[in-house]
């Protein structure tokens, strides 16, 4: 988990432990073992992310988040890169933006991003244009081959054409928080891709079904069978839906619920990233045990 | 505490015992719950995770692939998750994970720039013709007898057959010319009682005397930088490492080279095995490392066999061990071979591969120095920088220094191939003009039109380039680089937007595929020099795009693949080797 950060602006930092670096000019203090991200959350400054997420270990893999430091040859990644003293950051300089812009150009060029909406408004933030990079050049050589939506249970659909390859996944199911290891990225280079063991059925895999991976999943590349379900009836309609939270009732443990509920149905089930008890994570019962609530008999 | 969930496929009996023939009994508890369930603990995988690399070896070279039955019993072995088995196994190119389907060897055939234009595609399709099985493979890493083989063995030994046919090291030069090359040819790298004939050990024994202090002062004072391109100041390094206390150490030899064009590496280990395992232990004792690695690629079978013996013949003398050359310390070495991943020859990659994960780069910092092989200190460099130690004991810093230039002292290994009347392994003094090296090698065949300098990852000069003094700040300032020594020549008879797409087509191959830019960099600036080869001209804004894409792998890729991948390309547009704008 990350620390708090403070600003100058507001309390000073009491602690012997705070570092103070330079945001775009203002100087902005995080405890130390903050990352340059905490000091632009700080900083009030609003920096894109994909496979950053506050309940994983940084993989810094997407790259979106980059900035620039003073006295460092290439960018470096703000998610995973700690602050330190005296450090001068820019997060809007012209190779910054220009960085941001490619990575979402090349996610855009090779992804299904069309419910990934959070990275397609950074797209749009930065300029992105994922159009100049159809070529006329042969087919054979393109980039990925469109692969069939996996539908292997009635609880989650993996649907890889919508992959960024963030790592969210495997890191949910695998050291930060389930310890299945059910999945890891398999292949490399652009063939890389993440899968069971020889790409076996999930049922036939470690799976667990605890949905974490869904969870996480920046790009509904990983969606819940439900949801899957609505959109392919042209009836999945978030802004008709409630949000109600609610305390699991399988065991003791005290893990919050969220109940995703449309039309008087529960569609998906949550739980907050920022929850002390579940960090976001669930168990098969509370993640998709409340098929019982919507049964009407 | 972890659960293991294996499918039910089982291994056969000759799977499990090749498998089991590499990975040594384990002394901690399995809890056997049921046949699919098993529980082995986080800290016991991660103890014997490093064995998953040649487990994998062992089973590819009995069956010829990596079986589902096979690696259950590797996951089952070695407490590794099935899904993370696999995702090793297909990381690396000398592994498949779907069955071949035949029982034959696999004959990989380069299709880099050097082989390219010795007939490599002739000598692929003759062997298919001939019932071969072919493979075609990026730089062997035997640029000086193009096209180059690599026979993957099934039912025999891996093998290079102009191993054989050219017994000998490909080198022009006066050994006594020389203070890196000077050894070759002059022992029998099998012997280490020859090696010991012609002085070997003998600065060992005087590392040991002066004392690790002694000798990071007299590898700072002789301004030894790194050789695999990234120039790094050895003295530095090893420094760093001295200092770190506490935590088990490392030395490694990273001796992957993979930078097509580069096999100066591989004649060392081939010919002068026991020095690079001499220079290894000093920088080991030096440093305080008791654990030394030697990672070689894995189409390198002679130099492995050599090595190997090196290193029993150096420990059944006392020269490793618990108590090296008398010295009252520990130091050994584990050899490890890659399977065909370019990136593993960028370290944090290959501490990757050699822990039993996907050889994919990390963040730097923290640093190598801090946290490099399982998260500790570690130093690392390549056969060429280590053996520079030795003439530098031998003679003393100042001495060192009295060749190549202040900024560049010492002597450099370079490799010509190519349109080169003499390819080979040559060692020039820093400051010897590429014009000068070039002659030496006998000179160009044909009419020069381009030279690659430092591989793929490297750039391209012109005929114009003759007076560059071969240093590394004359070289960066003319804006190329020395990179790992290559020097690979093409006269005008080269199709050289073929030598470009193939490049580009390299790295897209070579990415690791972890990070963005790269992943898809590679794949985007491979498709429109694909475009420019089928139209013979860029149109403006394809010209911006592959500046643009330069611009972001450089800038925002984690490591040095993607940081390079676009330099020859640049360097070949500026240069107009191939189309320019429409």
């Amino acid at each position: 988990m990350t620390a708090p950060a403070s600003t100058n602006g507001g309390a000073p930092q009491p602690s012997e432990t705070a570092v103070t670096i330079s945001v775009d000019g203002s100087d902005v203090s995080v405890p130390e073992g903050g990352t340059i991200l905490d000091a632009c959350k700080a900083a009030g400054i609003d920096t894109p992310t994909i496979c950053y997420a506050d309940n994983l270990t940084p993989v810094n893999v997407c790259r979106v988040c980059v900035v620039e430091v003073e006295g460092n040859r290439t960018l470096v990644p703000s998610c995973s890169r700690p602050a330190e003293e005296g450090m001068v950051v820019s997060t809007d300089s012209d190779r910054v933006r220009h960085s941001r812009k490619m990575v979402l150009e090349f996610l855009g060029s090779d992804v299904d991003l069309s419910e990934a909406d959070e990275i397609t408004q950074w797209g749009e933030h930065y300029g992105a244009d994922p159009s100049r990079y159809v070529t006329e050049a042969d087919s054979s050589i393109a980039a990925r081959a469109p692969q069939e939506v996996k539908v292997q249970d009635n609880l989650y659909i993996r649907d890889y054409d919508k992959c960024v390859l963030c790592y969210k996944c495997v890191e949910a199911c695998g050291d930060d928080a389930q310890h299945t290891f059910a999945i890891a990225v398999a292949g490399r280079g652009s063939d890389a891709t993440i899968s069971t063991e020889f790409d076996v059925t999930l049922p036939d895999s470690a799976c667990v079904y605890c949905g974490n991976c869904v969870a996480v999943c920046p790009t509904n590349a990983l969606q819940f069978k439900s949801e899957f379900d609505l959109r392919a009836a042209g009836d999945w309609r978030p802004e008709d839906q409630t949000v109600t939270t609610t305390i699991c009732s399988y065991c003791g443990v005290g893990c919050n619920l969220e109940l995703h509920v449309q039309d008087n149905e529960i569609v998906k089930c949550t739980s907050p990233d920022d929850h002390s008890v579940t960090m976001g994570n669930l168990c098969i019962k509370g993640r998709f045990g409340y098929q019982y609530v919507n049964s009407r008999k | 505490m972890s659960d293991l969930f294996i499918s039910e496929e089982a291994a056969t009996a000759e799977e499990v015992a090749a498998v089991d023939a590499v990975i040594p009994e384990a002394d901690s508890v399995l809890i056997i719950e049921s046949e699919r369930l098993v529980r082995g603990g986080q800290a016991r995988r991660n103890e014997r995770r490093h064995l998953l690399l040649p487990a994998l070896h062992a089973l590819q070279h009995e069956i010829g692939w990596i079986s589902p039955g096979g690696s259950n019993h590797i996951a089952y072995r070695l407490q590794v998750p099935p899904a993370e088995v696999f995702g090793v196994a297909s990381f690396y190119e000398l592994f498949r994970t779907d069955d071949p389907g035949h029982t034959q060897s696999v004959t990989h055939i380069c299709v880099d720039p050097a082989c390219r234009i010795a007939g490599a595609t002739a000598l692929a399709e003759a062997t298919e013709a001939a019932g071969g099985k072919v493979h075609a493979s990026p730089c062997l890493g035997q640029c000086e007898r193009a096209p180059a083989v690599f026979i993957q063995g099934r039912g025999e030994p891996d093998a290079v057959p102009a191993d054989t046919e050219h017994p000998s090291a490909p080198i022009h030069q006066d050994p006594d010319d020389l203070q890196l090359l000077t050894r070759i040819g002059r022992y029998d790298p099998t012997s280490l009682d020859d090696y010991r004939g012609i002085g070997g050990y003998a600065m060992l024994a005087k590392a040991i005397e002066m004392g690790p202090d002694a000798v990071i002062a007299a590898v700072t004072d002789s301004g030894l930088s790194g050789r695999g391109g990234a120039a790094f100041p050895t003295g530095i390094k090893w420094r760093g490492v001295a200092d770190q206390t506490g935590r088990p150490k490392h030395v490694i030899a990273n001796c992957d080279e993979s930078e097509p064009g580069t096999f100066k590496d591989r004649i060392l280990m081939e010919h002068d095995p026991f020095a690079v395992v001499e220079a290894l232990t000093i920088a080991g004792l030096t440093t305080g490392a008791e654990n030394g690695w030697l990672y070689i690629r894995g189409e390198y079978p002679l130099a492995t066999e050599r090595i190997n013996g090196a290193i029993d013949a150096a420990r059944a003398a006392g020269l490793l061990g618990d108590d090296v050359a008398g010295s009252g310390k520990r130091f050994d070495i584990d050899v490890r071979r890659g399977a065909g991943a370019y990136i593993c020859g960028e370290e944090t990659a290959l501490f990757a591969s050699i822990e039993g994960y996907r050889g994919e780069p990390r963040n730097k910092p923290p640093f190598p120095t801090t946290h490099g092989l399982f998260s500790e200190p570690t130093a690392i460099n390549n056969p060429e920088t280590l053996i520079n130690v030795l003439p530098i004991l031998e003679h003393g810093a100042d001495a060192y220094r009295g060749k190549g230039t202040d900024r560049s002292p010492g002597t450099k290994l370079y490799c010509l191939s190519g349109n080169v009347a003499q390819p080979g392994l040559y060692e020039f003094a820093f400051g010897t003009t590429l014009g000068e090296a070039l002659a030496d090698a006998g000179g160009v065949t044909g009419n020069l039109h381009a030279i690659l300098m430092g591989g793929a990852a490297g750039s391209f000069v012109g005929p114009d380039a003759m007076d560059l003094p071969l240093t590394l700040e004359d070289t960066r300032e003319a804006g190329t680089t020395l990179g790992s020594g290559v020097i690979m020549v093409f006269n005008d008879t080269v199709d050289m937007t073929d030598v470009v797409v193939r490049i580009t087509e390299f790295f897209r191959n070579e990415s690791c595929g972890q990070c963005v830019p790269c992943r898809v960099g590679t794949v985007r600036q491979h498709e429109v020099m694909v475009e420019l080869s089928e139209k013979g001209t860029l149109a403006a804004e394809r010209s911006q795009l592959i500046d643009d894409m330069a611009l972001a792998m450089g800038d925002a890729s984690i490591c040095g693949l993607g940081h390079t991948a676009s330099g020859a390309v640049q360097s070949a547009i500026n240069l107009g080797l191939i189309g320019g704008s429409s």
